[in-house]
């Protein structure tokens, strides 16, 4: 299979006035195509820093970002932007949809963005979309006369809407119940099987690490390894971090 | 861009806020094009009543004027404007210039009349009476009457001046109780009123007629305050022409003046108000009042009026002769059925009217008491003296005849309108010592008739005393000059009799001098353009004048628009800032309520500008959805103005609204300005807090909303 991004010695560096932090360490990460992977970790071990660089909202201070085959480092506001849109899609921890916009429109709003199918197409494209995640019967209705399961199935269909090569996800089940979160996953598990998109979400729930197919566990703003699921929730077990905390966990 | 809007209107309709903003802007815009339509027709409607009245589209004058042309006055002065000598140059170059329809000349200026004191001419009547008894006819009328018709008239003014004896003393013994007044009155005078008083100087009158007039003449008329000055303004124009030009002028009573012919034209608004006996003019004012509604019973200003009416009879009783007035007692008792039996008491009770005997008692006043007087100080047909000082500020007198009263159609009541009085051209030019053809005429006549030569002034010493003077330039020997016959020359012939008859050509018209010049244009909405055309041809043909347009020509009169135009700006200026700030802070507060949105758009694809158009578009909706209802609502209320029209509220504004009604017409500059303002307020408010949008980072959306 081939690398769909590749993380070679990045560093990350904040400026917190006059204090320099590292969020990243010397990472170095590759994802192929079609996997459906975690990283894991526990709050502020650069989870969400590692993410924001593949998902190219933010560049490296220093080391090589590719995705998709793009080096990003050397890329302007203007193309991220156009990277992101085409090759990119996102499911945020909560869920982030445009309170003012229909079901339909939020799914639609990425097309309209790329501009590129006529409206016929984009119709069709958005209710096959929200017939895969359920939402057919809802096209309709605001994001909030929706169950929180609901409008992350919404924000689901609008980042596969544009077909991207990689989805990725930000604590995906972290605002929602177990039993949701489940279905959640199972949504997104099909899809990557279905369709070949790689998914890339983050998470310290092990219930949601068990769905991945590898784990790339983080700690300290370094890359501890890749690991399978099971080895991975053992380690965490050894690390002293409670087992049971299921999905419906809240993010500190 | 539908995406756009779509999200605009549901954000705007998600915060009520909005609901403030658009409902000031919508009173904002509605205020403007409201007040913008209805300032717009009193200005063209004040065009109409300038151009139409007196100014023309454009008026020239000398260049060399320090200055401004005020046609209406500018803080009651006139504008001391230097000759255009050579108006036929000017003329034919105007008229070569595209637009231009025709040029009139003027030359505006204001001069005092007086008109007969009341002792003077009964004193005169009676006099031309005496000679027409005794043979000697000077006046026409009396000629070939009967002794016994003459003695009887004589018994009459006799009547009269007692008559006005008995008012006079009721005006000295008034004006001995005020200290200041009694200092102007001379005791000469006083001990002769005494004298006239007595029946024996009456009963020894005819003793020595002449002298005993000559005696009133001296004594008692200067005693009379009668003597009233009117100030006139006038135009002194081509009058043919500009009654051409002028087409809203129409005669209201007697003739236009013959063509090419010299005369004058009384505006009929001063020759009702300033010349009509003041009894008769406040009834007029009483009759129109009640017309429109206003009632005696409750209105202070007519209550005046017939307090006036009725205590002022002083100027009826001061006209009436012995005969008149006992006829006048007689008539008035019957139709009165009063027991009042003098003629003050009797006018006093006829003038006593309300609301329900006032059509009776005005159809009685107009029938019954100004056949016997003289309705008007300046009647048509009169010969009119009238005084300037000229330009070397020597008195100058010209007599013109009075064809008739103008007015201008729609303008009827303007005080502004109907001050100008028209006066022709030849008459102007002589007021104002000008040399007109017919004084170079005399001019000649004169040095023909006395010898005398033009001597020039480089040679006036030499031919005054050197060489050649022994040749005598003139000789006065005292007593030898006969004054009647030099006043019976061939110059005064021509002043008094022909000048009246004489007609004069259009060339001897244009040929002459002219103050300013009214210039009127096929497209008046081509004014500036015009302005632009004729300046450039002065400037190459050296015609060495000005022009401007009429606004300008009006002088403050034509500022008033741009004065209220500048308040309306004013006004709708605050609504508009209070707007702005509200929406400034309105989005402001929006723009950081929704970073994650913005963050979001932003992670999904959006690129930076179309998040600042969304900002923006967000604010042009709201500015425009209610922009534009606030231009419905202010051409709806225009329209419903429009069916009836705004009613002028007194005379003067008569002129504003060239009329007695406004009708407010919808214009397009205050839709296209409120547009261009909206514009400004939406995105000025708008601009700041949209830039902060757009630079939201797309990272927000990666932060869990607080």
């Amino acid at each position: 299979m081939s690398a769909i991004v590749t993380i070679r010695d990045v560093v990350k560096e904040y400026n917190l006035g006059a204090t320099v932090v590292q969020a990243l360490r010397g990472v170095s990460l590759t994802v192929d195509k079609g996997e459906f992977i975690s990283i894991a970790g526990p709050s502020g071990s650069g989870k969400t820093t590692l993410l924001n660089l593949i998902g190219c909202v933010d560049t490296a201070t220093r080391g090589v970002v590719e995705v998709a085959g793009k080096n990003t480092a050397h890329m302007s506001e203007r193309e991220l932007t156009n990277l992101r849109l085409n090759t990119i899609g996102f499911i945020f921890q909560s869920f982030n949809l445009v309170s003012v916009l229909s079901v339909f429109q939020n799914v639609e709003f990425p097309l309209l963005l790329q501009n590129k199918l006529s409206t016929k197409e984009r119709k069709a494209r958005v209710e096959s979309l929200l017939e895969q995640v359920g939402l057919l019967t809802h096209l309709k209705h605001r994001p909030n006369e929706l169950s929180g399961g609901q409008r992350q199935r919404v924000a689901i269909a609008r980042a596969l809407v544009t077909e991207p090569l990689i989805v990725l996800a930000d604590e995906p089940t972290a605002n929602l119940d177990s039993e949701t979160g489940q279905a959640i996953l199972d949504l997104m598990k099909s899809l990557n099987q279905k369709n070949g998109t790689t998914f890339i979400f983050s998470t310290h729930d092990h219930r949601v690490m068990r769905y991945a197919n590898a784990v790339v566990r983080i700690a300290d703003g370094k890359v501890m390894g890749r690991e399978t699921p099971q080895d991975a929730v053992a380690h965490e077990m050894e690390l002293g971090l409670d087992p049971k905390k299921g999905p419906e966990a809240r993010a500190s | 861009m539908v995406l756009l809007v779509r999200i605009a209107v549901r954000n705007l309709l998600a915060s009520p806020i909005n609901l403030l903003i658009g409902g000031l802007i919508l009173l904002g815009t509605m205020i403007f094009v409201l007040l913008g339509g209805m300032l717009d027709s009193l200005n063209q409607a004040m065009q109409r009543s300038v151009v139409g009245s007196l100014a023309g589209h454009l008026q020239i004058y000398s260049a060399a004027s320090k200055d401004e042309l005020a046609l209406f006055g500018q803080m009651g002065n006139f504008p001391d404007l230097p000759a255009i000598n050579d108006f036929p140059k000017i003329q034919e170059a105007l008229s070569k210039v595209e637009n231009v329809k025709v040029v009139v000349p003027m030359g505006i200026s204001a001069a005092l009349i007086t008109s007969g004191n009341i002792v003077d001419t009964t004193l005169e009547k009676l006099r031309n009476l005496y000679k027409a008894r005794d043979g000697q006819v000077t006046d026409p009328k009396l000629a070939g009457l009967p002794t016994h018709e003459l003695n009887q008239r004589i018994g009459s003014e006799i009547a009269h001046v007692r008559q006005i004896i008995k008012v006079l003393r009721g005006d000295v013994d008034k004006a001995m109780k005020d200290m200041i007044s009694a200092k102007s009155v001379e005791p000469r005078n006083i001990e002769a009123l005494k004298r006239v008083e007595q029946d024996d100087f009456w009963a020894g009158f005819e003793k020595d007629p002449y002298a005993n007039l000559e005696f009133l003449e001296n004594r008692i008329a200067p005693i009379v305050t009668d003597t009233s000055l009117v100030f006139l303004r006038y135009v002194g124009t081509d009058l043919d022409k500009f009654q051409k030009s002028f087409d809203r002028m129409r005669i209201v009573k007697g003739t236009p003046v013959p063509q090419g012919q010299r005369g004058f034209l009384i505006a009929d608004l001063m020759h009702e108000d300033q010349m009509k006996l003041k009894t008769a003019r406040r009834l007029d004012k009483i009759k129109d009042a009640l017309a429109n509604g206003r009632l005696i019973a409750n209105d202070d200003e007519l209550k005046r009026f017939i307090k006036e009416n009725r205590h002022q009879t002083r100027e009826l009783v001061l006209q009436l002769d012995g005969l008149k007035t006992a006829t006048l007692v007689k008539t008035l008792e019957d139709e009165l059925g009063s027991k009042e039996t003098t003629i003050d008491a009797l006018l006093s009770e006829l003038l006593d009217t309300t609301d329900a005997n006032f059509d009776q008692r005005y159809k009685q006043f107009y029938e019954l008491v100004v056949p016997q007087v003289q309705l008007y100080r300046v009647k048509v047909g009169d010969m009119l003296t009238i005084k300037a000082f000229t330009k070397s500020g020597y008195i100058q007198n010209v007599n013109v005849k009075v064809y008739g009263t103008f007015a201008f159609t729609g303008l009827e009541k303007s005080p502004l309108a109907g001050a100008t009085s028209l006066m022709d051209l030849m008459s102007f030019r002589e007021l104002f010592g000008y040399l007109t053809s017919d004084k170079a005429d005399e001019l000649k006549e004169i040095q023909r008739d006395t010898g005398a030569k033009t001597v020039s002034r480089e040679n006036a010493e030499a031919e005054l005393f050197g060489e050649g003077a022994d040749e005598v330039v003139a000789e006065a020997t005292p007593g030898i000059i006969d004054p009647d016959a030099a006043l019976a020359g061939t110059g005064r012939k021509l002043r008094e009799e022909d000048l009246i008859r004489r007609v004069y050509t259009q060339q001897q018209l244009d040929e002459g001098v002219v103050l300013h010049a009214a210039v009127m244009l096929n497209d008046p909405r081509r004014l500036d353009e015009t302005i632009a055309r004729i300046e450039q041809v002065a400037k190459e043909q050296h015609l060495g004048i000005q022009v401007v347009s009429w606004q300008k020509a009006s002088g403050l009169l034509g500022q008033i628009i741009n004065v209220f135009r500048a308040l309306l700006f004013v006004a709708v200026g605050i609504i508009f800032i209070a707007a702005m700030l509200i929406m400034y802070l309105s989005v402001l507060m929006a723009t950081l309520q929704r970073t994650q949105m913005f963050g979001t758009m932003r992670a999904i694809g959006a690129q930076k500008g179309l998040i600042l158009s969304m900002v923006l578009i967000e604010s042009l909706v709201l500015g425009f959805i209610f922009g534009g209802l606030g231009m419905l609502a202010g051409a709806g209320v225009l329209a419903i103005i429009a069916t009836k029209g705004i009613a002028a509220p007194n005379d003067v504004m008569y002129f504003f609204f060239s009329g007695p009604r406004l009708i407010p017409q919808l214009s397009t500059w205050p839709l296209v300005v409120a547009l261009a303002i909206i514009l400004v307020v939406t995105v000025g408010s708008t601009l700041l807090p949209a830039l902060m949008a757009m630079r939201v980072s797309p990272l927000r959306a990666m932060q869990a909303d607080e």
